[in-house]
């Protein structure tokens, strides 16, 4: 099995892979904040920073331990999900932009704190060995992209996720409906900074190189413009964000140096004319009921709103 | 020692203190962190390069052109990435802003180059003036007079003009000071227009003082900025000052004390701490939550 699988990667062009492996990661980053940011409403501006620390945790074990790499990823996972829910914790107390400030503030010292610790190689960075599984890495990764796939949305369309998005359409109306706000926010940051783990510890072993400053505001920033370009709390939306914005700069490469002004300049356009993300307010499922079945249902113009 | 540091903190914090003052006044109206606002203090910092270099204009006349031309670009970038976002999810304006400030700094990367550069020697004559152990240099004074210039200018403007006054009712309450007749786009504008300018200022004056330019400067200095004005307390004018202040000399303190590999870190501990004991920060209005 892993030798059909090592020879179907071997034989896909190297660059087209790297794009694929590339789609995964971000996908799987996008969904965790999709949680904090779509589902729950809490705008979440830093994090690139639970990323770090899975990624940092994920390249430490494989060095020091060589674990099979799903036990690492699941370790790097716990820790960054614990170092959310310290950060999380007492800043989710916070509402609105001021949550997002903290965040941020949070993302900055974390970053400036592994460019100075021994164990992080400071600001060299840590190069990381391949991990240790037995599939190749593009299959590992989709793999478990899928996997999360599947878990966020089981976990959005479960009780848990209803009260997530009454949070986010009123926290002071969910909490009168008698779900306790505090301990469900909690929760989702902590799944959320679990799969930013997951992500990063990914992230560094396909790269095999990390440092501190990969992993800085505009990393975190990169992923929210992924959940919202896609489509805020929309699980497809998501997906098609994270690959449109991790495809958009290779096909802008032929333009080289014009590229960053080109996104920066999509970026502004594509929120001036669909300011709700590309699927944003769209029903996925009444979508492809609709499409494959001819029904037609008469749906209200919903549009969500980030607070 | 002390005094020494207090004297540079004080000059950090005063540049601050001046970017500050855009994100705080747009944040008071319409309620958008401003990213791109960083982007502003560099192509001000860039534009008095230029006057001086180019046009081999004296530092004033650059510096004043300068905070012409961030205000126009502010109001620009307002008209075009802000206003059609009006009525949408703040986050849409958010990214858009992200977008603007993607747009700007790769701009001036595109024609000023990857390296950083310096105002020409003598640009402004600067000699150092002695107060008992400590000394200070014209250019800190100048920094130091300019801000304290154009900070009282601006509470000026806003409490005793009219346009000033249509100011503080938008960020009041948007929707009733519309109907009060207060052309609220206008005012929008000029909120932009006049913040940028300050931006301006102080990316001419940084550029003097660290005697670097850089495509890249906009957004660490933003950031920090951003963290004045939410310890004073964001949407208070006397806040945002008083915020880039004392980030200015936790900051130069902070490397003093030894901690200088945490430079960038300071600014953001301090953050964080005011937010978790005081959110509203140093000088901000508590605001009751209504059900």
């Amino acid at each position: 099995m892993a030798e059909v699988l090592q020879s179907i990667s071997n034989s896909i062009d190297p660059y087209i892979l790297q794009i694929f492996v590339n789609i995964g990661i971000a996908i799987i980053l996008a969904l965790g904040l999709n949680l904090i940011t779509g589902v729950t409403g809490q705008l979440d501006l830093g994090h690139a920073a639970y990323m770090s620390v899975g990624a940092f945790t994920a390249a430490i074990i494989t060095i020091n331990l060589n674990l099979p790499f799903s036990i690492n990823l699941l370790i790097a996972g716990t820790i960054a999900a614990l170092v959310g829910l310290a950060i999380g914790f007492p800043i989710l107390r916070l509402t609105g932009d001021y949550f997002a400030i903290a965040t941020l503030g949070f993302a900055e010292i974390l970053k400036v704190v592994f460019l100075n610790l021994d164990i992080t190689n400071r600001a060299l960075g840590l190069s990381v060995p391949p991990a240790n599984t037995t599939i190749p890495m593009p299959f590992y990764v989709w793999m478990i992209t899928i996997l999360v796939i599947v878990g966020v949305t089981f976990i959005q369309n479960s009780r848990f996720g209803r009260a997530l998005k009454a949070i986010r359409e009123d926290e002071i109306a969910a909490e009168t409906m008698g779900i306790n706000s505090t301990r469900y926010k909690n929760q989702a940051f902590a799944i959320g900074c679990f799969l930013a783990g997951i992500g990063g510890g990914l992230y560094a072993h396909f790269i095999a190189y990390i440092n501190p400053s990969d992993f800085a505001f505009m990393k975190s920033i990169d992923i929210l413009n992924m959940v919202v370009l896609g489509g805020l709390g929309s699980i497809p939306g998501a997906i098609v964000g994270a690959s449109v914005l991790t495809v958009a700069p290779e096909f802008l490469r032929f333009m080289s140096e014009y590229r960053m002004l080109v996104y920066g300049a999509l970026l502004v356009f594509l929120m001036v004319f669909r300011p709700n993300g590309l699927l944003g307010g769209v029903d996925f499922r009444k979508m492809v009921l609709r499409i494959f079945f001819g029904k037609k249902e008469k749906k209200p113009n919903v549009t969500i709103k980030a607070r | 020692m002390f005094l020494q540091q207090l004297i540079n903190g004080i000059t950090l914090g005063a540049v601050y203190g001046l970017i500050a003052l855009g994100y705080t006044m747009v944040y008071g109206i319409i309620l958008l962190i401003n990213f791109a606002h960083g982007e502003i203090f560099m192509a001000g910092a860039f534009v008095g390069l230029m006057m001086v270099t180019v046009f081999k204009m004296n530092i004033f006349l650059a510096l004043i052109l300068a905070m012409a031309f961030c205000m126009v670009l502010g109001v620009v970038v307002e008209r075009v990435a802000y206003r059609p976002l009006r009525n949408s999810s703040r986050l849409s304006a958010l990214i858009s802003a992200i977008g603007v400030s993607i747009f700007l700094s790769t701009l001036a990367l595109l024609i000023f180059g990857a390296n950083a550069q310096g105002y020409p020697a003598q640009t402004f004559p600067v000699s150092q003036i002695h107060i008992g152990p400590a000394e200070i240099s014209t250019l800190q004074l100048l920094i130091l007079g300019l801000s304290a210039v154009l900070m009282i200018g601006l509470e000026l403007i806003v409490h005793k003009t009219k346009i000033g006054k249509a100011m503080r009712a938008t960020s009041q309450d948007y929707q009733t000071a519309a109907l009060m007749g207060i052309n609220v786009n206008r005012v929008i504008s000029f909120t932009f227009g006049l913040g940028s300018s300050l931006a301006a200022a102080g990316g001419v004056l940084v550029g003097l003082y660290f005697n670097a330019v850089s495509w890249n400067m906009g957004l660490m200095a933003g950031l920090k900025a951003f963290a004045a004005a939410v310890l004073g307390g964001i949407g208070s004018i006397p806040g945002a000052m008083l915020g880039g202040l004392f980030l200015g000399i936790f900051e130069i303190m902070g490397v003093a004390a030894g901690l200088s590999s945490y430079r960038d870190a300071i600014a953001f501990a301090i953050l964080v701490l005011v937010l978790l004991i005081k959110p509203t920060g140093l000088m901000g209005r508590k605001i009751q939550k209504k059900v």
